[in-house]
């Protein structure tokens, strides 16, 4: 919401207050202010200037040399391009060391070597446009033809020699400006010579001076513009619909041009919060100042004249469904004279953040601020039979909106309809087919309450969020409907802008019931922790226009957020002062319990990954469903059954996922394409997995992914072990997986506790790497977090340190090639008979002194005793039963 | 005759070893003075040819001889020995400017690290911490947070939905962990809840379709505003430093009344206003209220009975002013090289 501090002073007296100290009160008292603006900051030092003379630049050929009187003793001069204006306008003068709004500075200089004070300035300097500001601004140009240039210097439409009286086409011929001088403001009176005759014509081109040579027809004593002759622009370079602002306004010299255009206002820009819809008006908004600041409001009963009639005889008004629109409102104006709005109309909806349209319908916007009720105007002519009903759209209408488009209509969309079509979508815009437009006669204002969630879910459909209906889906006043058309119709007597006929339509179909909350001091208390007296509640409430009774708070019809004593705390607290409330710190009942071993298990599982070297990364939780082709998943993997997200940001994030890998490829090719020589990057983030009820099991998946120097298999499966330690997780095993897709087939296992996957670890496969565009080795491994944390060990227990010293025997075996270290393990184990402590890998070999397709492997074996020192002979009972057990389950012998 | 003899063993060796420069060197003086066939050895053997009277004198001092030189070769060999260690030494002398061999730690998350500091403000006054679902119900989310049918946050254009019906959702927020919180622990609660949250927005230096949220929550008997200031006081102390400066705020959310936002004083310009503050001179960081009493009616708990406070702060924004991080887009790149500062 746009506030100007002119208009607002209009209900509540604040002149005096400072922006900044308006800004810091406002915001505590609860409208918080984003921005203020002082309009006039970027507008200084621009007056308005009488011409009192032009002269043509002695070295230019369009350039004027003008006298003005900017209200001093002296002149200034001041050299100009511009043709549109002649002796005796009143026009923006940016003097020496001047401020433009566009951050332009403005110093005295010369043009061509005449000097130059300053500028004049055109709306767009100031900010402003014809169209919309000052519709009485607007530039005409003739063609002049001492201006022209032909497109083919071969083939000149008109030569460059014409003259007085010699003919163009047609009835026109070319005419000498003898004299020029303006009549009243943009009409001008001409003497043309025509080759032995004079013609006198009228005209609203504003850029002939005399000398100039024109187009003039004969047959209809007129000045030919641009379109008549059918030219193209750059064919009459000069003759633009452009140039200085020519003021039409009771102003006179030397005056500052911000008071003029209304740009001596400050504007504070509020961040309305939606429970609170009376605050998008001015009205409202006093009223929170006047609170805020202690001073009175003072409102204004609209009053009407009315010309006689009954609305009661020119149109019904029926609402179907009381629930979606409560209230109806509407007043008749006829002889509607569509024009511009008078300039403090304009000035205060343009600061206000609104464009001036015409006196009509910028009477419906300035109430819509001024109230915060949206207004619609009809053309009512367009009305069939002169019958409003209010109803739901029928299955297949349709209707063309202001802006153009064509909607379709659906049946829960709420429509104001004649008797045959919607002429309006309620609350969100109108339609064409009752569009004010220049000859509208009759109009019918309508100031109407509908159904929130209604109009939201309406203008939701068709997507167009319009002023109106941002404020109808908050839930507006309907005690409000009245007051906002009768000040409707107030302002269209006060512009001149019709006559207002006697009578209101007011429907009322659902009655609204007066909301009362019990004043209860010592609630109110309990919940702030404050020691605010009765008598100062009731102070505050009064000065909102609650009305106490008693114990009864009445609320205002405004305030449909206020319905609990706790509101009514917040009402006090806002007024009492946030920041007067004490500070204390409440008694925790509840045991301190810290972190829970989920919660810590994860920040031990983040600290093992960090010590192994492993960057903690995010990534989001919603994926392309093309990373799972990325990642070489079959068709019919059930993990591409994700979660999808029906109006996802794009397909890049449009499925929840089902696994991390891609994300952490993701990331990885991120890394590899920035050229880090290296990563290794951990994440403990979620999947997601389609649950019967809707939701989702989300459980926390531990990514590990790295590449670069030193990066292999072993270093991957040293850091899933390092977890898997650091959690005594027990019975772990590790099993060749050549089945997953997206991994190495000959380097991806499955890690298993006993029966228990915990996840994958392996070389991610060359052609997913490839997917990526990587050339390069990655790893990546895949942890399930619920079943490392369900295979945690134990906390440990001290076992006795050795007291008797280990026996050890390095072993050298021979077997296929083929067999695996686990597998000589296991059978080392087996072999061994309760003395073997440890069997620690320290070699394989292959190569001379050993078969083809046969490898040696070396270990280390620790042996011991708890309660003896071993013999020699014990401990090689042990090995021999070793080796036994090699050469059977592995064929592996002594080498 | 004898007694010159050992005099001149006794001045050849103690000169001699006091010029011995290695061990070796010494080892063979040693040999050639004190060993079975050393000089010393050798006079010795001539023992017997002296007289009765002699014998005596000159066996006293052959020992003398022999123990000056043992103790002159013991001498001068911890010399030598001290010698050869400094010169080992200093043979291994090093270039202590070669950078230390590399021990790779990890690095934690900027984001996580902030969160962590955050999570232990809390403990340390006494919450739990909580986690809850990401893909959530609608009724989690708004109806049962007091949020209106027509909330704008509702719109299809906001929120991420997973069914036509608009009835499962993600999150926008935290705050579904209040109900969650109310409805499966009861009442007092004292708890944090960090997580992931999901909006409609395309990303950009400040916006992301995901990002982090930390809800609170205390529920009690005899809970005020008063207390709310006071906690959240205490905790932008613990967070922001003990001179900061909070100003509370009328604000509106649809499940706390009365509402405020928090706001601290912009370290930069102390409240002159600059641009880092936008030039308001105070840096929005967390929203919070009085839970509505609809939001308890609505977990089943008497609103006349309990009461209790609510909160929320973004995690991402709090992290940029944290570690002066520019750019959001830099917490979801994960580049190593951003990694590897924090």
């Amino acid at each position: 919401m746009i506030l100007s501090r002119k208009w607002l002073n209009e209900f509540v007296d604040v002149s005096d207050i400072s922006d900044r100290e308006f800004d810091e009160a406002m915001t505590l008292s609860g409208s918080k202010v984003e921005t203020v603006t002082a309009l006039d900051e970027s507008l200084k030092n621009v007056v308005v200037g009488k011409i009192l003379s032009m002269e043509k630049h002695p070295d230019s050929d369009h350039m004027w040399i003008c006298q003005i009187d900017v209200g001093q003793a002296e002149p200034t001069q001041i050299v100009t391009g511009a043709w549109n204006i002649h002796v005796g306008d009143l026009v923006p003068v940016a003097q020496h060391k001047s401020l433009l709004p566009n951050g332009t500075k403005i110093e005295k200089g010369k043009l061509r070597g005449v000097v130059s004070n300053g500028m004049l300035c055109s709306l767009k300097e100031l900010n402003l446009t014809a169209e919309h500001d000052y519709p009485y601004a607007v530039i005409t140009p003739a063609a002049l033809l001492n201006d022209y240039k032909p497109l083919d210097p071969e083939k000149p439409s008109i030569p460059a020699d014409i003259k007085a009286g010699d003919k163009v086409f047609g009835p026109v011929v070319c005419g000498k400006v003898l004299e020029c001088e303006t009549q009243s403001y943009g009409l001008y009176h001409t003497t043309l010579d025509i080759g032995g005759a004079t013609a006198s014509p009228d005209t609203a081109c504003s850029n002939l001076h005399a000398g100039d040579l024109v187009a003039y027809n004969t047959k209809t004593d007129s000045i030919c513009t641009l379109e008549d002759l059918h030219a193209e622009q750059r064919e009459f370079p000069h003759c633009i619909a452009d140039g200085i602002f020519v003021l039409n306004e009771d102003v006179k010299p030397g005056d500052d041009i911000a008071v003029v255009i209304g740009a001596d206002d400050h504007v504070v820009e509020f961040e309305i919060t939606p429970n609170r819809p009376d605050c998008l008006s001015v009205i409202g908004l006093a009223r929170e100042a006047s609170a805020t600041f202690g001073r009175p409001l003072k409102l204004h009963t609209p009053e009407v004249k009315g010309c006689g009639g009954s609305i009661a005889e020119l149109v019904d008004i029926d609402i179907e469904d009381g629930d979606l629109c409560p209230r109806y409102t509407a007043r008749m104006v006829k002889n509607v004279k569509i024009q511009p709005s008078p300039a403090w109309m304009r000035e205060r909806l343009r600061n206000s953040g609104v464009r001036p349209i015409n006196n009509i319908v910028d009477i419906t916007n300035y109430v819509m601020l001024e109230y915060g009720q949206p207004m619609h105007a009809f053309d009512f002519s367009c009305v069939e039979g002169g019958h409003i009903i209010v109803r739901t759209a029928r299955e297949g209408e349709t209707i063309q909106t202001l802006d153009g488009n064509q909607r379709k209509l659906t049946p829960s969309m709420l429509c104001i309809c004649d008797e045959n079509k919607p002429v309006c979508v309620a609350g969100v815009m109108g339609g064409a087919n009752s569009e004010i437009v220049g000859d509208t006669a009759m109009v019918l204002f309508e100031s109407a309450n509908f159904n929130g969630t209604s109009i939201h879910r309406t203008a939701a459909a068709l997507n167009m969020r319009t002023d109106a209906s941002s404020r109808y889906e908050k839930g507006l006043d309907s005690m409000n409907t009245l007051k906002a058309v009768e000040r409707a119709c107030e302002l269209v007597e006060l512009l001149g802008a019709g006559e207002v006929v006697d009578g209101v339509m007011d429907v009322i179909a659902k009655d609204s019931n007066p909301v009362t909350v019990k004043l209860e001091p010592e609630k109110v208390n309990g919940l702030l922790g404050t020691d605010v007296s009765r008598e100062e509640m009731v102070r505050i409430l009064e000065a909102l226009d609650f009305k106490v009774e008693g114990d009864t708070i009445h609320v205002p019809s405004w305030r449909s957020d206020v319905e609990h004593y706790s509101d009514i705390a917040e009402e006090v607290a806002r007024f009492y002062g946030y920041n007067n409330i004490p500070d204390t710190l409440s008694n925790g009942l509840t045991a301190r319990r810290g972190l829970t071993d989920i919660q810590q298990t994860e920040n031990l599982l983040g600290s093992v990954c960090r010590a192994a070297g492993y960057d903690e990364i995010i990534t989001y939780s919603f994926i392309s469903p093309t990373y799972y082709d990325k990642i070489d998943l079959p068709k019919d993997s059930p993990l591409r059954d994700s979660l999808k997200i029906l109006n996802p940001l794009g397909e890049d994030t449009s499925i929840m996922r089902t696994t991390t890998l891609p994300s952490m490829l993701e990331i990885l090719t991120r890394n590899y394409n920035f050229r880090n020589k290296s990563a290794k990057l951990y994440e403990l983030g979620r999947v997601y997995f389609k649950r019967a009820d809707g939701l989702a099991d989300e459980p926390k998946v531990l990514t590990l992914g790295a590449y670069g120097d030193g990066m292999d298999f072993f270093a991957l499966k040293g850091a899933v072990e390092a977890v898997l330690k650091q959690l005594r997780i027990e019975n772990v095993r590790f099993l060749a997986d050549s089945e997953n897709p997206s991994y190495h087939p000959g380097r991806c296992a499955k890690v298993f506790s006993g029966d228990r996957l915990l996840g994958v670890l392996g070389q991610v496969h060359p052609h997913v790497a490839g997917n990526y565009g990587v050339d390069a080795e990655l790893y990546a491994a895949e942890l399930r977090f619920d079943a490392l944390y369900e295979n945690k060990g134990s906390k440990p227990l001290y076992q006795p340190l050795p007291k008797f010293p280990a026996v050890t025997r390095d072993i050298a075996v021979v077997c296929d090639a083929a067999v695996t270290v686990g597998e000589l393990e296991d059978a080392i184990r087996k072999g061994a008979k309760g003395l073997l402590k440890d069997a620690a890998l320290f070699d394989i070999y292959t190569g001379t002194g050993i078969a083809p397709g046969k490898k040696s492997v070396a270990f280390n074996l620790t042996l011991r005793s708890d309660d003896r020192s071993l013999t020699a002979e014990e401990a090689d009972a042990d090995v021999k039963s070793i080796l036994t057990a090699l050469e059977q389950e592995c064929g592996a012998v002594l080498r | 005759m004898m007694k010159e003899q050992l005099e001149a063993i006794r001045k050849g060796a103690l000169e001699a070893i006091a010029g011995t420069k290695a061990a070796a060197e010494l080892d063979a003086l040693r040999v050639k003075y004190l060993g079975k066939k050393g000089e010393l050895t050798a006079v010795l053997k001539l023992m017997g040819s002296l007289s009765a009277e002699e014998r005596p004198v000159m066996g006293q001092m052959a020992n003398e001889v022999r123990a000056a030189v043992e103790k002159a070769v013991e001498a001068q060999s911890a010399i030598l020995e001290k010698a050869a260690l400094e010169a080992k030494l200093k043979a291994e002398t090093l270039d202590i400017t070669i950078p230390g061999k590399e021990v790779a730690l990890g690095h934690k998350h900027p984001m996580y690290t902030v969160l962590d500091e955050i999570k232990q403000v809390f403990l340390d006054m006494g919450f739990e911490i909580m986690d809850g679902p990401e893909i959530e119900l609608e009724s989690y989310n708004f109806t049962k947070l007091n949020a209106p049918e027509s909330h704008p946050s509702r719109d299809w254009t906001d929120t991420f939905y997973l069914t036509e019906d608009s009835k499962i959702l993600l999150r926008t927020q935290t705050s579904p962990m209040q109900i969650r919180a109310m409805e499966e622990h009861g009442v007092p609660i004292r708890m944090i809840s960090p997580g992931r949250v999901y909006r409609k927005d395309e990303v950009d230096a400040t916006h992301s379709p995901m990002f982090h949220q930390i809800e609170g929550l205390v529920v009690d008997k005899g809970v005020t505003m008063a207390d709310l200031k006071g906690t959240l006081n205490a905790v932008i102390k613990a967070i922001y430093g003990a001179d900061s400066v909070t100003r509370f705020r009328p604000h509106h959310f649809p499940f706390t009344e009365p509402s405020c936002e928090v706001d601290i004083q912009c370290h930069k310009c102390g409240g002159k206003g600059c641009p880092t503050c936008k030039g308001e001179g105070w840096i929005e960081v967390l929203g919070a209220g009085m839970v509505h009493p609809k939001v308890l009616r609505n977990c089943g708990i008497d609103p006349d009975e309990y009461s209790g406070f609510a909160f929320g702060m973004g995690l991402e924004r709090f992290a940029m002013g944290h570690f002066k991080i520019s750019d959001l887009r830099l917490i979801f790149e994960n580049d190593e090289r951003f990694l590897q500062q924090f």
